[in-house]
């Protein structure tokens, strides 16, 4: 029964670490540069739904406030790409996710000032209520939590795999130059992947939020969704939702059955582990050809 | 009309002319080749149709439309398709990818079609799919269909990119020198495909060349461009005998006889 509590309990926060890991393969996989603010727009996305919903700010109703906020994050990372990324065009990598670290600080000092620095908590009906179930007790927002990961999962494999603009942002990321040619707006292309990597990002934060308090470092759960990245293999969406699993399923058992301390370490030993073993991560799109 | 005509096409670099001053016309099915030495101004000109740069002066106007007022990821959905001296591709993805890419300004289907894969989308689909493996056929790519591009050698990513091109059912080729670093028999086979692509395509070429056999075998007309100015423009033979041809590539008059000594290789 215990092992099940905390198989269960891992999975919800394993899924939170899934979706901000979405966010970095999304952009990695549009960009080849990995954006470290990833975090921070969970966070700002967080607090962005918290100042629509809490009575105290603006208190609309919760679920209107779900597409306001998703629009409301898009629009940013939109306007992200066309006011400071756009200009890095043509820049290193390295460059690029310099910034981005840069870009996290901003946001974090931005939301300070905004919402305060103290722990809040956001008004989510998903925070009321639980339900038990072969003597496991899960609550609400765990349930939301997995439920809408893998359908968001599912949701963006298909969009990558299928449709038009999923691909044109595949193209652009592989060869700017090559995609122009094939008819492809890459700037436009590259606005729309910093849009879908905030709504992606917002949704992990309205989740997160309703899961427990937020405050401005929220954003920190970004270098586990890193290392789950990581471990899932960069590049890969399936890749990163279960590399945030195997992170969130650790970390409950370690703190459990290893002496304290060592669930901090732990997703880290992992990730050092499958860097040594495998280098691509477990679910390596990209497989090297032995020539 | 001409399908593509450039009038009095002038582009600096700071202070210097790449191109100066350049007119030219390509009609309706014709393979059109641009010659010249290295620095010439030849892939400058590529540069400016596909709307890279933009001309201080002059037009570039394709079927009666002006192409300057275009961006450059407009450039495609008129019909004008491109292959480079360095190719191009999708190196991360396989040959029948890379292809289906090229079919992406034929797309018309919605988002909301495409993710959940019904009504027009499985029938476009299908009918991209088939276009794309005409294309394979008649360039004879199937062997490499689901092959990475970063594993094929060279001279077949330069018939894949060719093949890319032509998925995008373009009404004008531009091919960046399409034989370099080719081997004699691939060179061959380029030559008969630019011809079946004329003839049976009905496909208007516009190509830079250093390989004079394969221009005067494949081209009607030539222009020779010498420090972004036009020398000569004709038939092959005509523009390969021109004095101010042989000069540019050959620094003197004297050194020309022995060029034309040795078959007009020039």
């Amino acid at each position: 029964m215990e092992f099940l509590q905390l198989l269960v309990s891992g999975l919800a926060n394993g899924c939170v670490y899934g979706l901000v890991a979405l966010g970095f393969v999304l952009i990695y996989k549009a960009t080849e540069a990995v954006n470290f603010a990833q975090g921070d727009f969970m966070m700002l996305g967080a607090f962005v739904m918290l100042g629509l919903v809490n009575p105290q700010y603006m208190g609309i109703n919760f679920w209107l406030a779900v597409p306001l906020a998703l629009l409301i994050m898009g629009a940013l990372g939109y306007l992200l790409d066309i006011t400071v990324l756009r200009h890095m065009f043509g820049q290193s990598q390295t460059a690029i996710v310099i910034l981005t670290i840069a870009l996290g600080f901003v946001i974090r000092f931005i939301a300070g000032v905004i919402w305060g620095h103290e722990p809040v908590n956001l008004h989510s009906p998903l925070a009321l209520g639980d339900m038990r179930a072969f003597g496991v007790v899960l609550s609400l927002a765990d349930i939301a939590v997995i439920v809408v990961t893998v359908i968001l999962t599912m949701l963006l494999w298909q969009f990558f795999q299928r449709t038009k603009l999923g691909l044109a942002m595949q193209a652009s990321s592989q060869n700017q130059m090559a995609a122009y040619y094939m008819g492809i707006p890459v700037k436009r292309v590259q606005g729309a992947i910093w849009a879908l990597a905030a709504i992606v990002a917002c949704v992990a934060g309205i989740l997160y939020a309703s899961k427990g308090s937020l405050d401005i470092s929220a954003g920190f759960i970004g270098i586990k969704a890193f290392a789950a990245a990581v471990i899932g293999g960069f590049g890969s969406l399936p890749g990163a939702l279960m590399g945030g699993l195997i992170v969130g399923v650790i970390e409950p058992f370690a703190s459990r059955y290893l002496p304290p301390g060592y669930s901090q370490i732990a997703p880290y030993v992992l990730l050092i582990l499958v860097l040594i073993f495998r280098p691509h991560g477990l679910f390596a799109q990209v497989r090297t050809k032995k020539v | 009309m001409s399908l593509l005509e450039l009038k009095n096409v002038t582009l600096k670099f700071g202070g210097v002319t790449a191109v100066n001053e350049l007119s030219l016309s390509v009609e309706e099915g014709q393979v059109f080749a641009l010659v010249g030495p290295n620095g010439a101004g030849k892939s400058t000109v590529f540069n400016m149709i596909s709307r890279f740069y933009t001309p201080v002066t002059g037009s570039i106007v394709f079927d009666g439309r002006d192409l300057l007022t275009l961006k450059p990821h407009e450039v495609p959905q008129l019909g004008i398709a491109r292959t480079f001296q360095n190719i191009e591709l999708f190196d991360r993805a396989t040959v029948l990818q890379n292809l289906l890419v090229g079919r992406h300004r034929l797309r018309k289907t919605t988002l909301v079609e495409e993710m959940f894969f019904v009504g027009r989308a499985r029938a476009q689909e299908r009918a991209h799919r088939h276009a794309v493996e005409e294309v394979i056929d008649f360039l004879d790519l199937q062997p490499y269909r689901n092959q990475m591009i970063a594993g094929l050698p060279y001279g077949v990513r330069k018939v894949v990119e060719l093949a890319r091109a032509l998925s995008t059912r373009p009404r004008l080729l531009l091919l960046d020198e399409p034989a370099s670093g080719l081997s004699v028999e691939e060179t061959q086979d380029m030559r008969w495909w630019i011809d079946d692509i004329r003839r049976q395509m009905g496909i208007t070429v516009l190509m830079v060349e250093h390989d004079m056999g394969l221009v005067s075998n494949v081209c009607d007309r030539v222009l020779a461009l010498d420090g972004g100015r036009k020398l000569a423009e004709g038939t092959p033979a005509e523009v390969q005998s021109h004095p101010a041809v042989i000069e540019a590539y050959l620094g003197t008059a004297a050194v020309s006889k022995t060029a034309n000594a040795t078959g007009g290789r020039v």
